[in-house]
């Protein structure tokens, strides 16, 4: 694997599969075990909808990160959306506003080894997250 | 658009899921089920997610709102060959497949869908 | 940290074969024996400097984490990786990158005698950039002896929860010792591929040689049972001490209807009812 990162549109539903085969390869790739590669493309198709649906489309960034000998697999959802209001309320499981964003979110967090919600009413939302190799 | 097909087999409706769903086709294969349910009166459906190596929370809802629907019109649903690393990840994804019956592969499956399902 | 100046690069570059073949020997001279051969460690260092002078050019010495080092942080890596596999210790390994340290700074020390200023400025970046990389060799090396330690750790883990068949469609996971994350986990994804792999129906996790159940110990196994349950199993978990069972009344901990039983046998009969098979005793 020679490019350590790179960026896909996330702009229609049909991108949420294309973000997941991305994904996988991805972590195929970088050697990550079964379980693991499933639960981060799991939590990318769902960030990956949520900008979609909620974000009104966006992008995902791929990288491959260093932090001392530790590598790892760094994806950050970004859309210009209308930003989430309130954090704690979305990271909760099951939260439905008249945005409707349910699991996706909380649930991702459990999936990865880092998670960041970066967002707020009329910036848009990034969610980055990290899955150690 | 690709639709996903479904098996008649007697009274019981078997779906093979092989594709990476993109949301669209999901739902439309909820749509199609309920009408099948409804216009054959089954009295069962076998989803088979053997092949299927990732579960997210839409097809999850998906599952559950067959399910869900199905047992409406008289008809038990039972959900088939999920991968340990599906398990795994959906357990900790959260989602909540309760109300859903499960079994390990299609033969068990048709065997429990000749049993009556407890109460929810 | 300080740059290189351009002057001085020239003069290294200059005196690449001096250097190197000083280099060589030094590392030579330190009984670097069988474990690697002359033309290894000819051609690593060569490499080496080749990514070294590279990264000098590109960027000035400033941060170790800039993508213009990230070339030699992973020969480096490599390097120590391959070293730890053929036996070699840290230090010997990170003797790689020091004992370059004084046929670099020696050339450098003759070309810029006269400028005293300059020369000391220039030794001083040159040591401060060898310390950082024979650091990272060393984190490298480390990581890499932590990561054979935990393949086996992982390895004894499986062979010591080994899942076995009891009976036709009936697997039995004998845990012993205590249940971490890691464990449950490597545990976890192995019994669930038995599951699949025998068609078994009902897997009893027997934790007798579980010393203490706590909360955390109970989340494990309540995800473990959720996901043999979502696959289209079952499990009932064996060896529940009076103790035990205490401790998950006092906690008030939710089993969410997964059986428990005192013995591995009570599980076995309840296990054989449930997949319908019956053993009868026969007169002999």
């Amino acid at each position: 694997m020679t490019e350590c990162s790179g960026s896909i549109p996330v702009r229609v539903e049909q991108d949420v599969v294309l973000a997941r085969q991305a994904v996988r390869q991805l972590a195929v790739a970088s050697g990550l075990r079964l379980v693991d590669q499933t639960k981060l493309v799991t939590a990318a198709s769902e960030l990956a909808r949520n900008a979609v649906i909620y974000g009104g489309g966006g992008e995902m960034r791929w990288t491959i990160v260093e932090r001392g000998v530790r590598k790892g697999i760094q994806l950050i959802f970004a859309d210009q959306g209308p930003g989430i209001a309130d954090h704690a309320r979305a990271l909760t499981d099951g939260w439905s506003s008249g945005t409707g964003m349910g699991l996706g979110l909380s649930g991702s967090r459990r999936l990865v080894d880092e998670f960041e919600l970066d967002s707020a009413p009329g910036e848009g939302t990034r969610v980055t997250i990290v899955k150690w190799i | 658009m690709d639709r996903i097909p479904i098996l008649q087999m007697g009274d019981l409706l078997l779906v093979t899921i092989q594709v990476d769903m993109h949301d669209q086709l999901a739902l439309t294969l909820q749509d199609d089920l309920t009408d099948r349910i409804q216009r054959t009166s089954a009295r069962g459906v076998l989803i088979d997610i053997s092949a299927l190596d990732i579960v997210d929370s839409f097809i999850g809802r998906m599952i559950s709102t067959i399910s869900a629907l199905g047992r409406i019109m008289d008809a038990s649903t039972v959900l088939v060959g999920m991968q340990p690393a599906v398990a795994i990840t959906l357990v900790e994804l959260g989602l909540d497949l309760r109300g859903v019956r499960t079994a390990l592969n299609v033969e068990r499956g048709m065997k429990l869908l000749q049993q009556p399902e407890a109460s929810p | 940290m300080a740059a290189l100046q351009q002057h001085t690069l020239e003069l290294i570059r200059g005196n690449e074969e001096q250097i190197l073949a000083q280099w060589q020997q030094n590392l030579a001279g330190h009984g670097q024996d069988n474990r690697i051969s002359r033309q290894e460690l000819d051609t690593q260092t060569r490499d080496f400097w080749r990514l070294f002078l590279q990264a000098m050019v590109a960027a000035d010495a400033g941060s170790l984490q800039g993508p213009e080092w990230q070339p030699i942080r992973r020969f480096l890596e490599d390097l120590s990786a391959e070293r730890a596999r053929r036996g070699f210790n840290s230090s010997e390994t990170a003797t790689f990158i020091f004992s370059l340290k004084r046929p670099l700074s020696e050339r450098v020390q003759a070309g810029l005698a006269d400028d005293a200023q300059l020369l000391g400025d220039q030794l001083w970046t040159i040591s401060e950039l060898l310390d950082v990389l024979g650091l990272h060799t060393v984190k490298a090396f480390q990581k890499s002896r932590e990561d054979v330690i935990q393949r086996q750790q992982e390895e004894m883990l499986e062979l010591s929860t080994p899942v076995v068949k009891l009976w036709e469609g009936v697997l039995a996971l004998p845990m012993i010792g205590t249940l971490d994350s890691q464990r449950t986990q490597v545990v976890m994804e192995s019994l669930l591929q038995r599951i699949v792999d025998t068609g078994s129906e009902i897997a009893i996790i027997d934790i007798t040689g579980v010393p203490t159940v706590d909360t955390l110990v109970a989340q494990h196994l309540l995800k473990t049972v959720t996901a043999i349950r979502l696959m289209g199993a079952d499990a009932i978990i064996s060896g529940v001490r009076p103790q035990i069972a205490q401790t998950i009344v006092h906690l008030g901990l939710d089993l969410q209807g997964i059986v428990t039983k005192a013995n591995l046998a009570d599980a076995l009969a309840l296990a054989l009812q449930r997949t319908g098979q019956v053993v009868t005793r026969v007169a002999r």
